[in-house]
């Protein structure tokens, strides 16, 4: 069985936002500091640190997930989407970014980086959510600038394009 | 907040967890959804020689209904139990506690076993274990055993797990014919530790009423089937009896009250949903 010594930087593989990639980490490294310090993927945010602000949110394999609350070794060999794989390319902005553009969704865009990771997720799978179902979704983020109803607003009017986008096709 | 410096070992069997765990004890913390080690580790309020992670161990991952159990491996996380297709029909009182238990963003990872091993006396799933007369199966290098919920759950944070054991799975009856099943927390905020969670079970014969988050450990009382001015007075002897504290979140009085009130409509919603 793999012991990975306390002491040593240990080679870690991943697919980054579709691309595979590669650092060295130290077994207590967690994955927000070795996103935004050995990947350079600054999107991700660190608020907390325990796992209550959701700023760091991130997609491994497909689930949510704190990154703060994640080894870095504990993504080796996984799939990790951030935001910087939101948008569909540069200079363009992904129908969710849009929305929050629009509703003025955020102010000091701290906390905005795990929302629109968690929103994306949720709205994959849902694009016809209720306001109550979103902010139940919403409550595991904190954002002190904006009170939510902006975000809110966004949420539905970005599932409302999508819904829209979907019948066209 | 960082970690402070550990090993890490990545078990990919049994044996190894018991190996490790039977080397270092306590000084091993095992890994599995994160939710309550990783702060805990960030905060610094433990400091293990390594964290072995246990979710690429082979056999941990299923749910399997067993006779009249169902069981829950080590490796089931809470959102895996939460889209189980047979949850209502087996555990209803689960279906009703665990969008309770934390956030879609927490469930996503925290698993079931974890919330159980860690014993946070304001947590839902271990609350749920002892309202359904639920076991925990623990393993090491020394053999197997099943210890009761009621036996299992010690106090603030504490179980009767040896420091080299691991728990396999946990094992929960499931829903009785005829009996109805209820639950209920408040807090301040949806996603917040609770503040008093409730759960009720109304079978055939008597009336189960369990609370968390009023004292070190979740707290159960069985009642005659009784309703009215009887169970309000069974369910006020009840709180009383309940080793309640202040603490910045509430006063002990208010969570007394709070088990009276809260308590007596967890029942009455489980009497209801009786079939």
């Amino acid at each position: 069985m793999p012991r990975l010594s306390a002491d040593t930087s240990h080679m870690v593989r991943l697919t980054l936002n579709g691309q595979t990639v590669e650092a060295a980490a130290e077994p207590r490294m967690l994955l927000t500091d070795f996103l935004r310090h050995a990947l350079g993927a600054t999107g991700t945010h660190v608020g907390c640190e325990h796992g209550v602000c959701g700023a760091c949110t991130v997609e491994i394999d497909g689930m949510l997930a704190r990154a703060c609350l994640t080894l870095a070794l504990q993504v080796d060999g996984a799939t990790v989407r951030t935001v910087e794989g939101l948008a569909p390319g540069p200079g363009r902005l992904s129908v969710l970014q849009e929305a929050f553009r629009r509703h003025h969704a955020l102010q000091c865009g701290f906390c905005t980086a795990g929302i629109l990771m968690s929103l994306d997720h949720y709205l994959r799978r849902n694009t016809n959510p209720s306001e109550a179902e979103l902010r139940e979704f919403l409550g595991g983020h904190l954002c002190r600038c904006t009170g939510y109803v902006p975000i809110v607003a966004a949420a539905l009017d970005a599932a409302k394009v999508l819904r829209e986008t979907k019948a066209d096709a | 907040m960082k970690p402070p410096r550990f090993d890490f070992v990545r078990a990919t069997s049994l044996a190894d967890v018991h190996a490790v765990l039977a080397e270092l004890g306590a000084n091993a913390r095992l890994l599995a959804g994160g939710q309550t080690l990783m702060p805990m580790l960030s905060m610094r309020l433990v400091r293990p020689t390594a964290v072995v992670d246990i979710m690429h161990v082979p056999g941990l991952d299923g749910i399997a209904i067993k006779g009249n159990d169902v069981r829950i491996g080590a490796g089931v996380r809470q959102a895996d139990l939460l889209a189980w297709p047979h949850l209502a029909a087996s555990l209803p009182l689960l279906q009703a506690a665990l969008p309770w238990v934390g956030h879609a963003q927490t469930r996503s990872r925290g698993t079931v076993c974890g919330s159980i091993a860690h014993a946070d006396p304001s947590a839902e799933l271990p609350l749920c274990l002892l309202a359904l007369d639920g076991t925990v199966g623990l393993s090491s290098s020394r053999g197997r055993r099943h210890v009761p919920a009621s036996e299992f759950l010690v106090g603030m944070m504490s179980t009767a797990r040896a420091d080299d054991e691991l728990i396999e799975a946990i094992h929960i009856p499931k829903r009785q014919p005829g009996a109805g099943y209820a639950f209920n927390e408040f807090g301040r905020r949806h996603g917040d530790f609770a503040i008093v969670a409730c759960a009720a079970v109304v079978a055939a014969t008597s009336i189960r009423l369990a609370v968390g988050g009023v004292a070190d450990r979740p707290e159960r009382r069985d009642f005659p089937l009784i309703e009215g001015k009887p169970l309000a007075e069974a369910i006020d002897a009840f709180s009383w009896a309940l080793d309640a504290r202040d603490d910045l979140h509430a006063t002990a009085r208010y969570r007394r009250e709070l088990v009276r009130q809260m308590g007596h409509a967890t029942i009455e919603e489980a009497r209801r949903c009786r079939g």
